[in-house]
């Protein structure tokens, strides 16, 4: 079994092994520690025998990171991707850049890192030039690179490692040129993603697959109410059974360590916790009141344009909608894990985590021990979708590995993964639009639900605005003079967080449907309508005319079949929908979704694409099966089969197109997801006439 | 002491005959390529293999192996030459990955029974096992593109 070094480790494999190999991160600072390799910045590394090793510094969940940052990095150092090694990051400030923190999330992995990575490769690509132009004693100018070299003028070459001591001692140089994208290998083409091999091999290695000398694993029994507390609990049945090492509290609950996962939980089993009730034994009922009592208040302003009331008070038309989103569970495949190892007074964490930085504070906070002396290393992780922005997994291993003096892995039950989420925030959206002719005059628009950011980043809530909550309303991109959003902000006492898409994934839904609403209201084309509503927004109306005619808006379709669309721009990118569906037996059936994203810039087109096709899945599953519903204070959910996800057999075709543009670059992890929904929704109100107005979607 | 034949090998493994194949695989034998899931066997992150037919290893006590051949992904090509393998990588059908094991001994299994199946015979061998990245299509896709592969061989 492939051990962990204790720094780091390579997640990708070597083009010559092929395989997962190991080996050191090297942070700047090893530049001082090895004289012989060539370390300019915390993402390149040149030994002195010629291996190259780049340094990611996002988590791969699925999205991509590593093959794009990975892409970006080897073009401007030009060295063939296949020949170098890859290392994931441990937290460490040389890699917050200016997001202020080491993390994944928002779609930011590629766009926020692009020109650092530029910038780092570029550096280390001048650097090497220099220290051959000095060997050859000629002008910089007259020196090139190839993949891995430096070619001089008359014909010399010097591979980079022979290059690195003398390049480790030259200055580095504030602005190296970048080499023209004509020049690049990688980026702007459909490149093969960097851990394929070790994703259909088995090797590599996710955070349940993490391996210790003397590991033991552990699990855990929750309160099942939200807010429950342990009051004590009877081990003896437990305690002496074959492998189990101890029994704890723990904050989470109940600890049970054991040799191994299935001991662990066949002891739990016999381990009999008490626990306080929840104060609010709280259900989906009470959630709803409170919600809806919330939209009788005056809501915290978020958007003002013109007068709303002064228009709705004129206008000839009005319509009212009120529309409702369910929680939402992530169901990442690999089920929340972590290892850790507290011993000598530091802690060693191995964790498939999105925010490296969160849990190495979080444990020395947990530990009462400086930052300096935790450790965070990433594993890769089976999907993320926001849930492993979260720490509470990683303080279970950390407060086990305490209790056991030993070095703890905590896997989770698929049960506990859903019934001890942060869920996707349920709330109510009522809105009002006003029309003069056909033409909407005011968008009124009224939010209630419970806030991410009061507990995450409570000092980003400015004046009762959450702007995950209002996030995409806010935005409204449609030409209506008069727009008034306020938003309610309501502690249900469910746990929420970030959920693939956030705000937008829920908002999306209510916007999109709500125009469609108005579009037929004026009695007009859905997609006519939209178009003039966005004259002045090209890349809006970009995404809207591409999928429009690829999928062939207008054009008839077999009976029993119709068309929705939908447009949404978050996290920089345009993504719009067309969907086309049947009933079957009362339920949807879609057969095709054209896709169309205008992203700006992006490195791998084909990466685009997948990341589509799988928003287009997330969405789907949560418009057709998407709720975790609440009772008696806790989350009535067991295992997949009252949480379903979509199967093989239901997906539709997907097509993706992508707008060339030139523009800044856009996220793409997470902006094919909100369109889906409300395209899904409008289709069926084409097909059957029913305008449903709730998540997920069900036929009356 | 139970004696498993795990990718063409005999190995004794000393473990409670209740403990599923899966855990005894990841935990016994360090075969991690199998990934835990659900535990109940509605995601098959954890099939493999038994004499040829696919099962879920977190519903498979070791004692319920006997004699069978159990071929987990380890004992696919570690140079990732396999048609299926080959097929899952020219078209990047991967993103987080966790599920692909499963689905990579899904498609083996059905292509050695049916070496040219149909969309409908695809779709049936492998809805059986969940991906929350939202590969489905490109599964569609490098299914085929394996058998073909398979067929050039």
């Amino acid at each position: 079994m492939v051990s962990l070094s204790r720094r780091a480790f390579v997640v990708g494999g070597t083009s010559v092994a092929g395989g997962l190999c190991l080996g050191l991160r090297l942070p700047a600072l090893a530049a001082v520690q090895d004289e012989s390799a060539f370390v300019p910045n915390a993402f390149v590394r040149v030994a002195a025998d010629g291996a190259v090793t780049l340094t990611l510094h996002k988590s791969e969940m699925g999205q991509g990171a590593h093959s794009g940052l990975a892409a970006i990095l080897a073009d401007e150092l030009d060295v063939d991707l296949a020949a170098v090694r890859l290392a994931m990051a441990d937290e460490d400030p040389a890699y917050y850049l200016h997001m202020g923190t080491m993390g994944t999330g928002g779609s930011t992995s590629v766009r926020y890192s692009w020109d650092a990575l530029a910038q780092a490769g570029a550096t280390a690509r001048a650097m090497l030039i220099a220290a051959a132009a000095r060997t050859w004693k000629v002008e910089r100018a007259a020196c090139r690179t190839a993949m891995g070299k430096v070619l001089g003028p008359a014909g010399q070459g010097l591979g980079y490692g022979e290059l690195a001591t003398l390049a480790a001692s030259l200055p580095v140089p504030e602005n190296p040129p970048r080499r023209p994208p004509a020049d690049y290998r990688y980026i702007g083409k459909p490149t093969p993603r960097v851990d394929n091999l070790a994703k259909v091999t088995g090797r590599a290695q996710f955070g349940i697959d993490v391996s210790l000398p003397g590991l033991l694993t552990a699990v855990v029994l929750r309160a099942p109410q939200f807010g429950g507390a342990l009051d004590g609990f009877d081990a003896s049945a437990a305690e002496k059974l074959p492998g189990v090492r101890a029994i704890v509290a723990i904050d989470s609950g109940v600890g049970v360590i054991a040799d191994g996962y299935w001991q662990a939980r066949r002891a739990a089993q016999r381990v009999t916790p008490r626990w306080r009730p929840a104060a609010l034994a709280l259900d989906d009922a009470g959630i709803a009141r409170a919600l809806d009592a919330a939209l009788e208040q005056p809501g915290s302003p978020a958007r003002r344009d013109g007068d709303v009331d002064a228009a709705l008070a004129a206008a000839g038309k009005t319509l009212d909608a009120t529309y409702r989103l369910p929680f939402l569970a992530h169901a990442c495949m690999e089920p929340m894990n972590a290892t850790a190892h507290v011993h000598d007074g530091r802690c060693d964490i191995w964790a498939p985590t999105q925010g490296q930085t969160r849990a190495r504070d979080a444990a020395a906070a947990l530990l009462g021990i400086p930052r300096e002396r935790v450790a965070v290393h990433t594993t890769y992780l089976g999907g993320g979708f926001g849930r492993r922005f979260e720490v509470d997994f990683v303080l279970d291993a950390v407060a086990l590995s305490r209790a056991a003096k030993a070095p703890v892995k905590v896997i989770w039950s698929r049960e506990d993964d859903l019934a001890h989420d942060f869920y996707r925030p349920a709330a109510v959206h009522r809105l009002r639009a006003a029309f003069a002719d056909s033409t909407p005059t005011a968008w009124q628009h009224r939010i209630a639900s419970p806030s991410i950011q009061s507990r995450i980043a409570p000092g980003t809530v400015k004046e009762g605005v959450d702007r995950t909550v209002v996030e995409g309303v806010r935005e409204l991109p449609y030409a209506i003079p008069n727009v008034a959003l306020d938003c309610a902000l309501v502690d249900v006492g469910v746990p929420v967080g970030y959920w693939r898409s956030v705000g937008s994934s829920g908002n999306a839904f209510v916007v999109e449907s709500f125009v469609d609403e108005l579009a037929h209201a004026a009695g007009e084309d859905p997609l006519a309508f939209r178009r003039r509503l966005l004259e002045g927004q090209p890349r809006h109306r970009g995404v809207l005319d591409l999928a429009a005619t690829r999928a062939g808006w207008g054009e008839p379709l077999p009976e029993g079949r119709a068309r929705g669309l939908a447009v949404h721009m978050s996290y920089g990118s345009y993504v719009a929908q067309v969907v086309e569906v049947e009933v079957a037996n009362g339920t949807p059936r879609v057969r095709r979704v054209v896709c169309a994203i205008d992203c700006g810039r992006h490195v791998n087109p084909d990466q685009v694409v997948a990341q589509m096709e799988g928003g287009i899945v997330y969405g789907l599953t949560a418009a057709l099966h998407g709720e975790v519903p609440m009772a008696d204070g806790a989350a009535r959910v067991g295992n997949f089969d009252s949480y379903p996800l979509l199967r093989l057999d239901a997906m539709p075709q997907v097509e993706v197109y992508i707008v060339p543009s030139d523009a800044a670059p856009g996220g793409t992890g997470e902006p094919g997801v909100p369109p889906l929904a409300p395209a899904l929704a409008n289709a069926l109100f084409a097909l059957t006439g029913q305008r449903l107005r709730s998540l997920p979607l069900r036929l009356g | 002491m139970i004696t498993l034949r795990v990718n063409g090998k005999a190995v004794e493994v000393d473990a409670d005959p209740d403990k599923p194949l899966l855990w005894v695989l990841r935990e016994d034998l360090g075969l991690t390529g199998s990934k835990f899931g659900c535990g109940v066997g509605q995601c098959l992150a954890c099939l493999v293999h038994l004499d040829g037919q696919p099962a879920a290893a977190c519903l498979t006590p070791l004692a319920a192996v006997g004699e069978r051949e159990v071929t987990t992904i380890e004992g696919l090509p570690a140079d990732g030459s396999h048609p299926v393998q080959r097929a899952w990588m020219e078209l990047n059908v991967v993103q987080c990955g966790y599920c692909q094991s499963g689905q990579v001994m899904a498609a083996t299994a059905l292509l050695a029974r049916t070496p040219q199946p149909d969309e409908a015979a695809i779709d049936t061998a492998l809805r059986g096992n969940l991906c929350r990245c939202g590969t489905y299509q490109r599964i569609r896709q490098a299914v085929a593109r394996a058998a073909s592969l398979a067929r050039e061989a």
